[in-house]
Order: structure tokens, then C-alpha cells, then sequence
């Protein structure tokens, strides 16, 4: 199920200091033509429709069309991903349509603690360094 | 028009490309959970040493969790580790490695309890046993402070994981720091010491953003970048090649290059099969186990519940026996319907839905089919567009599930990977353990999560944890030889070669003819891969013979392994993308050869619906209860295979 990249809609994320989709991709797929200044998947049969193009694209220029293998054509899947949650407008062959919404996250966007203060104590122990914090001990089998 | 005798990709490749020598203490390989939970731990052991994470994508969505997940399979909670032992070890035919799964299982509860402290969504349960997502979910507590999950199984809970992967990199970047992170760096190779045996002095690999070359020295390295994909020939051969239902960049460069430094596997003749929903590889886990769904066969017959199947079960004791039947054997049966005619297999949904929506009130309904579409959403969104374009909807309609392709993996129901060392606890038996956890035979040579074999149900948690584990290990084998001063063998000039070889090959023969995919002279990685899914296929029990082999196959296939590895060399790459898709297939080809070889090894079928030798049907616990090891020697180029014995270190509960 490719990613494609509407011509209309795709500016190149010229005003910022990256290609959105082809920071994401995880599969080295989206690419920018530099002299037309868009963005395209230059290798539709390796891509995983994992939608992460999709989801970070600043002008929602990228869809998804269903492979051409097994998939029939008229359907979407779309999502508007906010700071809490992710909102899916399913569209069927048929026209029905449903949405869904769901949470991703509980937390504003950077909040996730790294612990740099943590040092560990003992490295020859077998406790991570949050267990160790906590005072945990480190258990052998029950036999 | 033009003659297209010119490369096509946007990152052309240059003949000589810039070079960036650096010396670190640690290196970390990949980017994936398990290097996450390497990045977040690291710093907390390293003191004052270097350290530096390649991953060939971007964090925020590499690795098999890139998607999302719906589900975190692993949480001990409640339960104790020794019975995610005994669930592990039936589960994977009474093969595996008791220490590490319970070393695993001690410490993953931790790792879950930070995924929900950093944001991850978790469902709780209420009193009166409802289940509620999110934010609300919080509400309850945490599950550190000891609020309920929504358990499906005994060991899976359910949450919201879109974002699961952007969260926990998240934590990993801060924790390693931006400026100790290499993106879009291609590791394709490791290197040996120069001076000091059998020990690990860096490794080289490429940018596919620009044209450089990166050579990194090392006094240790954590290698964690996942299975194996595409390593055989896809049910979608189309665009839908794609559509895998492991993440399609797993290029098997764990096995590989930990292999071709002479790191000892073990269990390469496991694989994962999994049953999915047909074509779109949706997870059939939820339906199952959440939704209470029956798979029926042409019939409509509940097949697992026929008396076929319980005398079918009862060849496979005491495995087959236990009250979770072990997952190749669930493909076994499917498999036994289908090869009888009995297929195609169904996933009731209707009845399923239909049995759950009788208890339940309007708005309740609404929020169970907003559950079984999140299902998808969360993890595998093209089986919700699947759905869309068949007009299914699955309380009105069922959908068609079937064993995929094979793949190579130790996090998930797998076990294939490098043999490691267990804890250095009095415990664990001497012939498991060699002073640091997790590092292989190679001395400094670490490795987690799909790279730690004999294991496996580790899942996204597990992965995480033993990335922890692992990275302390390291940090300790650090600091006990600090006076190690790592010298690469390689000239900078013959890894530059080495590195660049396919665009060099390009760049000398391109223009001999008029089109730049055909040429006498290379051959594009695309074509090499269907080549070598098309031989693995037909004669390495791949779905085309219902996963079965047989030795005189072996055999012919590993001929056909030989030409390839030959023709490996003539791969050609035009641009920056094509490179990292000929070291891909020439990392793809060294880990597929070696499940191969141990299959071949191997003379009985010890995961029947996995894979099945015709010669050597059924398994023989007499001869074959033990471990398979086998270790490429980089000195002389040849391959052994031996036997290693087992110890039951939990009992039988």
C-alpha cells in the first residue's frame, strides 16, 4: 500500500529546515526532487504503510494507495495526528465512512523523563539503574 | 526521450567519498528498542566514556515498532518469571534458554513501568472489570502504583501505542544526548582487532544521506538491529512485497555481521510463521484473545477443537499438550486443513462480536468495534484500508487469516540468534555463562533483543530490557579492560573500497548500455533479491511447498547460495539508496544461508508449521533435545555446526 505525495499539496517543506517525509521514512523511501522542489517514494514495492510520512507531513500532501497486488481501488485510511491524540477517517469502497479517535499519548510532547541525574551504583550488580534506585533486589529462580 | 543510461536516484553517489574516522568506547548498532533501552541506560553506567548509537533510519520510527503497537506482549506483573519461563520454553518446543528468558523476565516489568511514566497510554481495568484507554486509564493510577491492565493473556496488555515508538526514542535521545547519535549511518560491516584475538575493535559503515564513509573505533559494541525480512519470497510479490508482516528494512545485519566475525548462533533453524489476516497482515492476536474469536475451517468447523487435531496435539507432547498450545503447532493445524482441502481458514468475527455485543449496551458496542479497528490503526494500518476497499466490516463480514512467509527473529515466537552469555550468577550452569551477560563468543561483541537467541517472547518490552541489560554488561566489561587500545587490521583506504565497491562496479559499466537496470557487468539489488526469495522459496521450505524441505533441496539450495555469494560481489549501485539496498542482500544472503544450514543440520522437524524436513518428520528428543550452534570462522571461511546441550535450570511447574 504505497505512499504517493499530491502534487498540488507538496511545497518541499521549503520553509523548514528539513524534508519532513524523508526525515521519517524508516525505510529510505521518500525523496526530494530538488529542482521541482517535491517530495516522492521512489520505491513504492519496499514500503511498509507504516504512515509515518503521512502522519508528519505539514501539508497532508502524502496519502496511501492500497497495493496494486491485492487491494481494489476507492478506499482510504487517513489520519490527523494532534499532541494527544490521533484521529482515523476510514473511508470504504462504498462510500460508508467511519472515524475513529484515539489517544497516543499522556504527556506534552519532550516531557519524558531520561533520568540524567541517575548514576548507578554498583556495576556488578544485575539491577538496572531505576531498580537499583529503588532499592530493589535482584531475584534468583524459585526451584 | 532520453537514453535512461543514468542513475535514478535523487542521492547520486560519488566515486571517492569523504571519510569521517571517530574512537569511541561504546558503539551502539541500530536504533530499535532494544538500542533505545541501550541509550537510555547507557550514560547511567558509562562514567566519563565515549558513546556513540548509528541507526540507519530516524529513532522517532525505526525498528520493528516504528508503526506502533497495540499491545505490549510482555508484562510479568501479577505473575511470576519462572512461569513466563515454562511458558517460553513450551511455546518453543521445550528449547530454550532458561537463564536469559528469567533474567528477561525480572527486569521487563521496569521498562513498562517507564514507557507509562514517559506517556504511553495503558488500558486499566475497573472494579466492575470494564476497560478504559488513555488519559482515563491514568485516572486508575499506574501500573507501577499497582492499577489493573487489560490483560488478553496471562502476559499481554493493552494500550494505545501509536506514538509508542516516538515515545520511548524520545527518552533515548535525551538520555544519550542528540550529539551522540548518528542518523541515516548504514553500519555494514564489524571489525576485529588487530592485535587481540577474537576481539571486537570497531566497524564501518556509510551515510545515506551524503557521500561518506564512516570507520568507527571501539573498545566494545552493543549490535541491535533486528531480524530478518524479505528473505524469502513474499505471498505479494507486487508492490504488496512490502506489506511484511516484520518491519521490510530488517536485513538480517545482526546475524550477519555478528556471524562474520565469528560470533557462535545458535538456533538459526527457528523461524516465525505467523498466522495473520490474508494479504493484509493485521494481527489476529486481539481477535483471539480479547475477542474470543474461533478460526473455522471451509466446513465452518472450530478445526482446533476436532478430535484430528487433539490426536495431532498429542503427537507433540508434553508441548502439544499444554493449555497454551504452542504457535507452530496452531499453524500445524491450519496447515493439516488446508493441505486436506479444508481451507480457506475464517476468523469468526461476526459470531465473536455478536456473542460480546449481547452483553453490552449502545455505547459500549460502539466502543468495542472502535477497539477492533484500533487494533489495526495502532500497528498495521494497511489492514484497515484492506477493510475499507473489501467493504468489510467485521461484525457484518469475516476475513480470511493464513500463515504468511517465513522470518527470522528472537524477540517475538522465535528463537533464532547468536548464543550469548547468561548472568554470572551461581545458578546458571558454566557452559552458559562467560563472565558478561549478553556479550557472544566475541570478546566485547554484545547483543539484545532479536540478536539474543534461544530466547524469544520478548516482544517490544523484553526487547527494551534486555537492551538495558546488555548495555550495563558492557559497561562493566568496559571498565574491567580499560587499558584495551583497539586497532583495526583494514587499511582506511580498503574499508573505503570495501564500503563503495558497488558504485564503483557502477560507475565503471553503466554506460556500456543503454538502459541502467541491465548490464552484464552488475546486477541492481531488486533483481539479486528476487533471486534469492525465488531459490530460498522452492527449495528452503518456504510457503510455495507448505514449508516443507527435505536434505537433496539443502542441498541444491545451498548451490544456488554459492553462485549468489559470488554474484553478492557484483552487485551495482547508482545512488546513496541502492547502496544500503546492496549491503542489505549481502547481509540478507549470509542469515539466510545459515537457518538453512542448520535446518539441514538438524535431522528431525522440531517446529512442525514452522518448517518441515520431509526426510525427518516429526522431532526425536532423544537425539535432538539440545541446542544447535554453528560459527563461521573468519580465519579460514568455513562454516561448523555442532550440538550444545540443554539444562533445564526451572522445573516443570
Amino acid at each position: 500500500m504505497p505512499s504517493f505525495v499530491i502534487d498540488e499539496k507538496c511545497d518541499g517543506c521549503k520553509g523548514g529546515e528539513k524534508t519532513a517525509c524523508m526525515y521519517i521514512c524508516p525505510n529510505d523511501l521518500m525523496v526530494l526532487d530538488a529542482t521541482a522542489m517535491k517530495a516522492y517514494n521512489q520505491e513504492p514495492d519496499q514500503c511498509w504503510e507504516c504512515f509515518s510520512c503521512v502522519k508528519i507531513c505539514p501539508t497532508q500532501a502524502i496519502e496511501v494507495r492500497g497495493y496494486s497486488d491485492f487491494v481494489p481501488l476507492g478506499s482510504s485510511i487517513m489520519p490527523m495526528r494532534g499532541t494527544e491524540d490521533v484521529m482515523w477517517t476510514c473511508k470504504f469502497r462504498n462510500g460508508t465512512i467511519k472515524r475513529f479517535k484515539f489517544p497516543i499519548r499522556t504527556t506534552p510532547e519532550g516531557a519524558a523523563n531520561a533520568y540524567d541525574d541517575l548514576q548507578g551504583k554498583d556495576l556488578d550488580s544485575g539491577l538496572l539503574s531505576t531498580e537499583e534506585a529503588e532499592g530493589k533486589t535482584l531475584a534468583a529462580p524459585q526451584t | 526521450m532520453a537514453i535512461p543510461n543514468k542513475p535514478t536516484g535523487e542521492l547520486l553517489a560519488a566515486r571517492d567519498p569523504e571519510v569521517e574516522e571517530r574512537e569511541v568506547d561504546i558503539l551502539i548498532v541500530g536504533g530499535g528498542m532494544a538500542a533505545c533501552g541501550s541509550a537510555f541506560e547507557v550514560k547511567k553506567w558509562s562514567g566519563d566514556k565515549k558513546v556513540l548509537l548509528c541507526d540507519k533510519a530516524a529513532m522517532e520510527r525505526s525498528g520493528a515498532v516504528a508503526q506502533g503497537l497495540s499491545a505490549i506482549n510482555t508484562y510479568i506483573g501479577e505473575n511470576k518469571p519462572e512461569d513466563y519461563v515454562r511458558m517460553v520454553r513450551n511455546d518453543l518446543m521445550g528449547l530454550t534458554r532458561d537463564d536469559l528468558v528469567f533474567d528477561l523476565g525480572r527486569h521487563v516489568d521496569d521498562s513498562v513501568h517507564l514507557f507509562e511514566e514517559w506517556g504511553l497510554p495503558v488500558w486499566k481495568k475497573t472494579a466492575d472489570g470494564k476497560s478504559i484507554d488513555g488519559a482515563k486509564g491514568l485516572e486508575m493510577g499506574t501500573l507501577k502504583e499497582g492499577a489493573a491492565p487489560v490483560r488478553t493473556g496471562k502476559w499481554q496488555i493493552m494500550i494505545n501505542g501509536e506514538s509508542y515508538k516516538c515515545i520511548v526514542a524520545e527518552a533515548a535521545k535525551k538520555a544519550l544526548g542528540e550529539e551522540n547519535i548518528l542518523e541515516r549511518v548504514f553500519i555494514v560491516k564489524l571489525l576485529l582487532d588487530a592485535n587481540k584475538d577474537n576481539t571486537i575493535a570497531g566497524a564501518v559503515g556509510f551515510s545515506v544521506r551524503e557521500n561518506k564513509v564512516y570507520i568507527i573505533k571501539c573498545k566494545a559494541m552493543m549490535v541491535a538491529c533486528g531480524g530478518a525480512v524479505n528473505i524469502y519470497m513474499p505471498r505479494a510479490q507486487g508492490e504488496g512485497k512490502g506489506r511484511a508482516w516484520y518491519p521490510v528494512w530488517n536485513s538480517g545485519s545482526t546475524y550477519t555481521m555478528c556471524a562474520q566475525v565469528g560470533a557462535e548462533l545458535t538456533m538459526m533453524e527457528n523461524r516465525f510463521t505467523p498466522a495473520r489476516f490474508k494479504d493484509g497482515y493485521g494481527p489476529v492476536g486481539a481477535w483471539f484473545l480479547l475477542f474470543k474469536a474461533k478460526a473455522l475451517n471451509a466446513l465452518g468447523e472450530n478445526y482446533a477443537a476436532s478430535d484430528f487435531a487433539k490426536k495431532e496435539l498429542e503427537k507433540y507432547a508434553p508441548y502439544g499438550l499444554a493449555a497454551v498450545t504452542p504457535t507452530c503447532l496452531r499453524n500445524h493445524l491450519m496447515l493439516a486443513e488446508m493441505k486436506a482441502g479444508r481451507g480457506p481458514i475464517i476468523m469468526d468475527t461476526v459470531t465473536a462480536l455478536a456473542a460480546l455485543g449481547e452483553k453490552l449496551d449502545k455505547k459500549e458496542l460502539k466502543h468495542l468495534e472502535s477497539e477492533a479497528w484500533e487494533d489495526f490503526l495502532d500497528m498495521t494500518c494497511g489492514q484497515a484500508n484492506l477493510w475499507c476497499a473489501q467493504n468489510c466490516e467485521p461484525e457484518k463480514k469475516n476475513s480470511e487469516i493464513m500463515p504468511t512467509e517465513p522470518y527470522l527473529l528472537g524477540s517475538h515466537s522465535g528463537c533464532c540468534g547468536i548464543w550469548v552469555s547468561g548472568p554470572d550468577e551461581d545458578w546458571v550452569p558454566d557452559s552458559y555463562k562467560w563472565g558478561y551477560n549478553r556479550m557472544t563468543t566475541v570478546n566485547g561483541l554484545f547483543t539484545a533483543g532479536d540478536g539474543v537467541g534461544a530466547s524469544g517472547h520478548k516482544f517490544s518490552s523484553g526487547s527494551h530490557a534486555e537492551g538495558r541489560i546488555s548495555i550495563k554488561s558492557l559497561c562493566k566489561y568496559v571498565r574491567d579492560n580499560a587499558d584495551f587500545a583497539p586497532a583495526i587490521k583494514e587499511s582506511t583506504q580498503e574499508l573505503v573500497d570495501l564500503t563503495y565497491q558497488p558504485i564503483r562496479l557502477f560507475l565503471d559499466n553503466c554506460k556500456y548500455t543503454t538502459a541502467v537496470d541491465i548490464n552484464p557487468n552488475y546486477l541492481k539489488p531488486a533483481g539479486f533479491a528476487m533471486r534469492l526469495m525465488k531459490a530460498t522459496n522452492e527449495y528452503g521450505a518456504g510457503w510455495m511447498t507448505y514449508y516443507q524441505t527435505s536434505d537433496k533441496a539443502l542441498e541444491i539450495l545451498q548451490g544456488l547460495f554459492s553462485d549468489m555469494h559470488e554474484d553478492a560481489e557484483k552487485l551495482g549501485a547508482g545512488d546513496l539508496h541502492e547502496l544500503m539496498r546492496c549491503w542489505e542482500m549481502k547481509h540478507r544472503l549470509w542469515t539466510v544461508e545459515a537457518h538453512c544450514r542448520h535446518i539441514y543440520f538438524r535431522k528431525e522437524s522440531r517446529y512442525p508449521g514452522f518448517y518441515y524436513k520431509a526426510d525427518f518428520p516429526g522431532t526425536d528428543d532423544e537425539n535432538w533435545f539440545c541446542f544447535t550452534n554453528s560459527k563461521y570462522d573468519p580465519a579460514t571461511g568455513e562454516w561448523t555446526c555442532k550440538k550444545e546441550p540443554y539444562h533445564k535450570i526451572i522445573p516443570d511447574a
